[in-house]
């Protein structure tokens, strides 16, 4: 019974390391291709346009909501302490240190993420990767480097659009909608946000886009030959990214504190 | 020449290539027989570096393929093609783009040049003015043509050939032979096929190679294969024979 269970406790934790090697060497591999000519310019706007560009829309309407949220929660929490002037400089920061960051690269992965997962794998399925190969063309170059940079450079303007929004959200309602002046709201911004916090919330931002498009291109790369190996790649893209993003926040929230 | 030296290959657990030795003439078409799941197709892709041994040697020409890797292994893969089971086309191009893939990213020819072999290859496969549907728009033997297509467009020295008349009916499967024999005989190519189209394949291939629980268990020129007398091949061979003619008959 405890042979056993230190067995198959063994064998996870050797087929976790074994998964994040190569995982890792997936990474350093893609990166190493994509350092190599043709950069392929064209593949990378036409991915930054699907990964970014199309996210867009889900990226500001939950932007718009989160920031209205939380000026309405933030008004009736300061109101308690008579600090609604500082309703601002709460939204302000709450979005641009963790809610921004966080929450377009969620959506990202939930649309952009899982469809590169369901792409790569039908792609492996199908053997349209194997054709590549015997092509002369490495598909880490042209089918994951474009996607892996697309997400380095879309998401962190999403974030960038994603704080924009949300905090005009914020004062739509905290000025708009329940009083409170938008002078204060303005000025508390201004005085409240530092160049760290912009700072930390870009390094997050630049982070999470490459958790997205390195986790999902990975798990449809090596997807297995099946419909359900491939629903279970994309589930396990969605979900392997959230969790890494929301660990990976804390890690550098406390460095970045 | 294309030679595998006893290679050994385990997929899953499962041993599939057991010591393979094989040598592939120059200039001919070699068909590769066997039952489903003995592991041609994990051979074929041996022979392009798709697959390492775990044991054992690919050689084409003098150059060791199985040990070479990133850009040393795509220069080797400049001399081949291949046609996939299933053609592998890119279901987000047009039949045209996908043929013109491998010109624009590996030659870089202007659109004009690009234009006019894909032209001459989609004529010669049949797809004359098919240029401009997708994948999805096409039956399997159109894919399969388009793939033939985008495999000879690059005009390789070897050319591997993957189950091409999978999931065709008989007329279709004759088309596909014939178009690859056609082509052979044009272009001169060391062509590799694996196929179940048994009697169909010994009158197109110049060389029949069996594989038989992981290993080579019989090779010869065409005729004097059919000549057989190990009872296993043979038995093999007629039953496939036996389940053409039925067909034939069928179809009147």
């Amino acid at each position: 019974m405890v042979t056993a269970m230190i067995t198959r406790l063994g064998r996870t934790t050797l087929f976790l390391l074994g998964e994040m090697g190569r995982m890792l060497l997936f990474l350093v591999a893609t990166i190493a291709w994509f350092t190599r000519p043709p950069l392929r310019p064209l593949q990378i706007l036409k991915q930054l346009h699907f990964i970014g560009f199309k996210s867009s829309f889900v990226v500001v309407l939950t932007a718009a909501f989160t920031g209205m949220v939380l000026g309405l929660q933030g008004y009736y929490s300061l109101r308690k302490f008579g600090a609604e002037a500082a309703l601002g400089s709460a939204v302000a920061l709450s979005m641009i240190r963790e809610l921004g960051p966080v929450l377009a690269a969620l959506m990202v992965t939930a649309r952009a993420g899982s469809a590169m997962t369901a792409e790569i794998g039908i792609m492996r399925i199908t053997e349209q990767i194997d054709a590549l190969d015997t092509m002369a063309i490495n598909p880490l170059q042209y089918l994951i480097s474009p996607k892996l940079v697309a997400g380095l450079i879309g998401v962190p303007l999403l974030v960038a659009i994603f704080d924009v929004v949300g905090i005009y959200g914020g004062y739509l309602v905290g000025v708009e909608l329940l009083g409170v002046n938008a002078g204060s709201y303005w000025s508390s911004i201004e005085s409240a946000v530092e160049w760290k916090d912009v700072y930390g919330g870009i390094l997050k931002s630049i982070s999470f886009g490459l958790i997205v498009s390195w986790v999902c291109c990975y798990k449809g790369y090596y997807t297995r030959m099946s419909a359900e190996g491939l629903g279970t790649a994309t589930t396990e893209a969605v979900v392997l990214t959230s969790v890494l993003i929301l660990v990976w926040d804390y890690f550098l929230t406390s460095v970045l504190l | 020449m294309i030679k595998l030296v006893g290679v050994e290959k385990t997929l899953g657990g499962q041993p599939v290539l057991c010591g393979v030795d094989l040598e592939i003439p120059q200039g001919k078409l070699t068909t590769i027989i066997g039952r489903s799941g003995e592991g041609k197709s994990v051979l074929l892709k041996h022979m392009i570096g798709l697959f390492k041994p775990d044991r054992g040697e690919v050689w084409v020409d003098g150059t060791e393929i199985s040990r070479l890797k990133g850009t040393a292994l795509n220069d080797a893969r400049k001399r081949f093609a291949m046609l996939f089971q299933g053609a592998a086309l890119f279901d987000s191009l047009t039949v045209f783009d996908n043929v013109a893939f491998p010109l624009r990213e590996k030659l870089g020819l202007p659109e004009s040049d690009v234009a006019r072999r894909v032209g001459e290859k989609l004529d010669q496969v049949g797809l004359t003015g098919m240029g401009h549907k997708f994948p999805a728009e096409l039956s399997g033997g159109m894919k399969k043509r388009a793939g033939l297509a985008r495999a000879l467009v690059m005009e390789p020295e070897i050319l591997l050939i993957d189950e091409p008349t999978t999931g065709l009916d008989p007329l279709m499967a004759k088309t596909i032979h014939d178009l690859i024999v056609a082509m052979h005989k044009t272009f001169g190519f060391t062509a590799v096929m694996v196929s179940h189209e048994i009697p169909e394949i010994f009158a197109i291939s110049d060389w029949v190679a069996m594989l038989k629980e992981g290993k080579i268990a019989a090779m010869a020129p065409s005729k004097e294969f059919q000549q057989t007398t190990d009872p296993a091949i043979l038995e093999f061979i007629s039953v496939g024979g036996t389940v053409a003619l039925a067909h034939a008959v069928r179809e009147g």
